[in-house]
């Protein structure tokens, strides 16, 4: 009976979605317009912003793990004003919302107009003019990562707590430093905890860069802005723009499942056959069901 | 090579090590016995500065652990200088403590090549010695989740090895294997000892203490008891508290 209903109620979502019309002064019009949809989906203008919204979220990411892994070691050094300092930072950036930090860093160069590298409080090696090196962009890169890195850091030290103490303490027996029993020992070991919720953070950061569009990125959402308000066309546009993070999730996901299994290495006797495996397996042994009455030799093969 | 005078130790209120007095001459195989709790595991972790001693004197071939007397003041060692020393002692735990994302040649071979920095061939060719020594030559690729308890407590003696120790420490080595597995751990244990290595081993093996042991020592409650040749101790133990202790696990 559930089955009935929801069969209904698809069969209803696809003809709204595909075969509905809507009568907009006087004129009947399809509903979701496809034809606009296809017209933009692969335009230079929507691939432009997929491309900067796969380099912002890529280096978001990238800088959001740096800065997490290092937050993550300092909570849990035993120097009080190390891991102290994490915790201040975690509180600050998980504490103010993500927008709220990406407008100040659009706006950092009122309050910073030049950043300048040197000994602190000593003679100065090189100065930056922040104007011209704070690109929207750039802004927008430091925002996301800072703000990713204390999420990050949260997800990691989960990950090296979830590491039995024995590892450590063999990793201290042998002679190993801290530093190098976390690097070599105990991080390998909680990547299996940290991955998981990583995929979900780079998920969740492909779509959060979309906030830039409001500080001038010209991303996937700005460009498909762009477009429609010239030609009023917001709907099919929003859907170019949602179906284009659509296939780059879908994508993402698929690669966090090969990652997760890289490290499940030595956890499990032995790995199950990833879905490829098991469809060339399917389509292998299929003859031998079939009456050829030679699958075992064809699965040996394999 | 090991010296302990008065050694303390508490946690918070509660004191585990409360003057151990002891000495294991180079060569020696020195076995420990005593209920649990009595401190026995907590000594042999000070050896390797896993535990921080609280008070008296603990020496390793002549160095202090975790410190270094200068004038008659005592310094607190630096992390490097801690690794150093604690490289030079091998220590294989009650659960082995393999690491299980590396294969057993991998486990044996990071301490040499991350620690001591040897070069990777090297380290390699004599990793497959020591797993061939303790049985395990065929078993070089798995992973430890893929061996038995005796196997994966083979591969930690080899992975100990693999530093050249000059002392070895055993922490209730066979206490966490099925029965019928003791045996084959026990055996390699045996012939180290019989090379002349330097042992300490914390144990509820008797039979092993007996027949490989030079000396045993039983604690109890923080403080040795009794101790002396093994049959002597085990035969005829003097104190009450010994003949209590194995009339009830003979």
């Amino acid at each position: 009976m559930a089955a009935v209903v929801v069969l209904v109620l698809a069969a209803m979502l696809a003809h709204s979605l595909f075969f509905s019309h809507v009568v907009i002064n006087g004129r009947p019009r399809e509903r979701f317009e496809w034809h606009v949809i296809d017209h933009y989906f692969l335009s230079t203008q929507i691939l432009v912003g997929l491309g900067v919204t796969l380099a912002l979220t890529a280096v978001a990411m990238a800088g959001g793990i740096v800065i997490g892994v290092a937050l993550a070691v300092m909570r849990l050094s035993p120097n009080p004003i190390v891991s102290g300092s994490a915790w201040l930072y975690i509180w600050f950036f998980r504490g103010t919302p993500v927008f709220v930090q990406l407008l100040f860093w659009f706006n950092a160069y009122y309050i910073f107009p030049t950043f300048t590298v040197g000994v602190p409080f000593g003679p100065a090696v090189a100065h930056f003019d922040v104007t011209t090196w704070l690109t929207p962009f750039v802004a927008a890169s430091v925002g996301l990562s800072l703000n990713e890195g204390a999420y990050m850091s949260e997800i990691v030290r989960a990950g090296i707590i979830s590491v039995d103490e024995g590892q450590t303490e063999a990793a201290q027996a042998l002679g190993m430093p801290r530093l190098m029993a976390l690097r070599l020992i105990v991080l390998p070991q909680a990547m299996r905890v940290i991955i998981p919720p990583t995929g979900n953070e780079t998920i969740s950061m492909l779509k959060t860069t979309s906030l830039a569009s409001v500080v001038t990125v010209r991303e996937l959402l700005f460009q498909a802005q762009l477009i429609y308000s010239a030609n009023y066309e917001i709907i099919p546009l929003l859907i170019v723009a949602s179906l284009q993070y659509l296939w780059v999730t879908s994508l993402l996901m698929v690669g966090q499942y090969y990652i997760e299994r890289h490290y499940a290495r030595g956890s499990a006797r032995q790995l199950p056959p990833t879905p490829l495996e098991r469809l060339r397996r399917g389509l292998l042994i299929r003859p031998g069901q079939a009456g050829f009455g030679r699958a075992p030799f064809i699965v040996g093969n394999d | 090579m090991v010296r302990a005078e008065g050694v303390r130790k508490h946690f918070g209120r509660h004191e585990v090590l409360r003057g151990i007095d002891l000495e294991v001459r180079t060569g020696e195989v020195m076995c420990m016995i005593g209920p649990s709790g009595s401190g026995k595991s907590t000594f042999l972790r000070c050896i390797n500065h896993l535990e921080k001693v609280d008070g008296g004197r603990l020496s390793v071939d002549g160095h202090l652990v975790g410190y270094r007397e200068q004038g008659g003041k005592l310094y607190e060692l630096r992390d490097r200088e801690v690794c150093q020393r604690r490289a030079e002692v091998g220590m294989v735990f009650q659960h082995f403590n393999l690491f299980p994302h590396m294969t057993a040649l991998e486990n044996v071979t990071i301490g040499p090549v991350r620690v001591k920095r040897e070069p990777k061939a090297e380290a390699e060719a004599r990793a497959r010695q020591l797993l061939a020594r303790v049985g395990l030559a065929n078993r070089v690729g798995a992973y430890p989740r893929q061996l038995s308890g005796g196997q994966q407590q083979r591969v930690a003696i080899a992975r100990a090895l693999a530093m050249q120790p000059k002392l070895m420490l055993f922490d209730e080595p066979t206490s966490a294997l099925d029965p019928e597995l003791v045996g084959e751990v026990l055996d390699v244990m045996r012939s180290l000892a019989e090379e002349g290595l330097t042992m300490l081993v914390v144990t509820h093996e008797m039979g092993f203490a007996r027949e490989v042991g030079d000396s045993l020592v039983f604690m109890d409650q923080g403080v040795i008891v009794e101790s002396g040749p093994p049959r002597e101790v085990l035969s005829n133990p003097r104190q009450e508290r010994t003949q209590a202790f194995l009339s009830r696990i003979l």
